[in-house]
């Protein structure tokens, strides 16, 4: 039972309390930006996207390449971690499940990995079944580089630090292994429903 | 990277209010009272509960203001059309209870290590930046550390007379309103600010930068121009956004 702070009514938002916001999150019309150091600026020639196994490749594609491939629309929430979260976003994507078509795979869990050295962990089932995307377009515009831009992941059922901003390629795992922040304590698989937040969450 | 070891559950505490310090008009150092805190690192954040009568919360991040050692504060921004920045500000007194969980955060932190540190804050993002100078005094450490720190007026620097008290070089540079005769930079941090006051990369500086969006980004790249291997260029956002 929390101890009741004196004085303390807070602001009930209405626009907080729909059931298309997570417990412990507001809702925000901002984008805030948030990262652990630069925004790194690859260029779109530069780009490529990698699924790897074992440190070899198995398949990859230019920028170009990715746009030959079919790109959803797609509208969803957002939730950060911090709290915020964002409602109705659109974005121009290629679904991960386009991707993964293109390799025989039966690996368990996929580590993202981006430019800057930033790595986050998922299970191979959160980004198939048309729940994760690589994202290159925010609104009608290409996605900022300060968002994640030239490409990030989108897997929006998980807080917002899964969608790894300026990501590179996929590794295919058979065990789980934490990425970046998940070194640092925060939780291995991040269900903004189930409020798993930090580990043991 | 050197990834800390993962930590059990992070669970609720009970805090009492010890003390309410007047930093600016806007801003509140709230030392806190936690019976079980098992210690927190310079640059780490906690996360706050308010629970109003009828059971409804709100929760938020603060960084920790305190050094290493010293009972958990955090110090408070308002943030005019925030839900629980104006309380704590404005309403909160010792005595009071609140809840809190932490340490959280293992990769904005700074612990006593011999290069040279180059701290950058814009506005509140001052508050983990002054744990770490406080942390660095308290240890007696030698590092070489500057602090620039980006504020909209000098009425609005957070624990001036302590920043200036440590020995250390503090280069303030005022964006909005300047007093009679200040003769200090004025703008906001650029590139030929940082020319001036950065360590040079080959001394293997470390750089924290905290603040609003578009100071860490304006900062953080002008360092990656100057030389600074993006590793070295910890960035962080001031918490509390939206609240």
């Amino acid at each position: 039972m929390s101890p009741v702070t004196r004085g303390f009514h807070g602001r009930r938002r209405e626009e907080d309390r729909t059931d298309r916001v997570p417990p412990g999150q507001y809702v925000t019309s901002d984008f805030p930006v948030l990262s652990a150091g630069p925004t790194p600026h690859t260029k779109e020639q530069d780009w490529t996207f990698a699924i790897r196994r074992g440190g070899q490749e198995l398949k990859s594609w230019t920028w170009s390449e990715l746009h030959e491939l079919p790109t959803e629309q797609v509208t969803a929430d957002i939730h950060c971690v911090t709290r915020w979260s964002k409602l109705d976003t659109r974005w121009q994507a290629v679904s991960i499940d386009t991707l993964l078509g293109q390799v025989q795979n039966d690996d368990r869990y996929v580590l993202a990995f981006c430019d800057g050295g930033y790595t986050t962990n998922l299970p191979m089932q959160d980004v198939t079944g048309g729940r994760a995307w690589v994202a290159f377009g925010y609104g009608d515009e290409p996605l900022a580089p300060e968002h994640g831009g030239p490409a990030r992941l989108l897997v929006p059922h998980l807080y917002f630090w899964k969608s790894a901003k300026w990501v590179r390629g996929l590794d295919l795992l058979d065990r789980d292994e934490p990425g970046f922040w998940e070194n640092y304590g925060y939780h291995m698989y991040g269900d903004p429903w189930r409020e798993q937040r930090y580990a043991g969450d | 990277m050197a990834g800390t070891a993962l930590r059990g559950r992070l669970t609720w505490q009970e805090a009492t209010v010890a003390e309410v310090i007047t930093e600016t008009a806007t801003a509140r150092t709230i030392e806190l009272s936690v019976p079980d805190w098992a210690g927190h690192k310079a640059g780490q954040h906690l996360d706050v509960r308010l629970t109003a009568e009828d059971g409804y919360s709100a929760e938020r991040s603060y960084s920790i203001a305190s050094a290493p050692g010293e009972p958990v504060a955090i110090t408070v921004q308002r943030l005019e059309d925030g839900e629980v920045s104006p309380y704590l500000t404005d309403d909160l007194r010792p005595g009071d209870e609140l809840e809190l969980r932490g340490p959280i955060g293992g990769y904005f932190i700074w612990d006593g290590e011999p290069e040279p540190v180059l701290l950058l804050a814009g506005g509140s993002g001052v508050v983990p930046l002054r744990a770490m100078l406080r942390h660095r005094q308290r240890i007696v450490s030698s590092t070489p550390a500057r602090l620039v720190y980006s504020a909209r007026s000098l009425a609005d620097v957070i624990y001036r007379s302590e920043l200036d008290g440590y020995g250390t070089e503090v280069i303030y540079t005022l964006t909005k309103q300047q007093p009679p005769g200040w003769t200090g930079h004025v703008g906001r941090v650029n590139a030929a600010l940082l020319g001036e006051v950065a360590w040079l990369p080959d001394q293997h500086p470390i750089a924290f930068v905290c603040g609003p969006t578009a100071f860490v980004e304006a900062v953080a790249e002008g360092l990656v121009m100057l030389g600074y291997p993006p590793g070295r260029v910890k960035t962080e956002r001031f918490g509390g956004a939206g609240g």
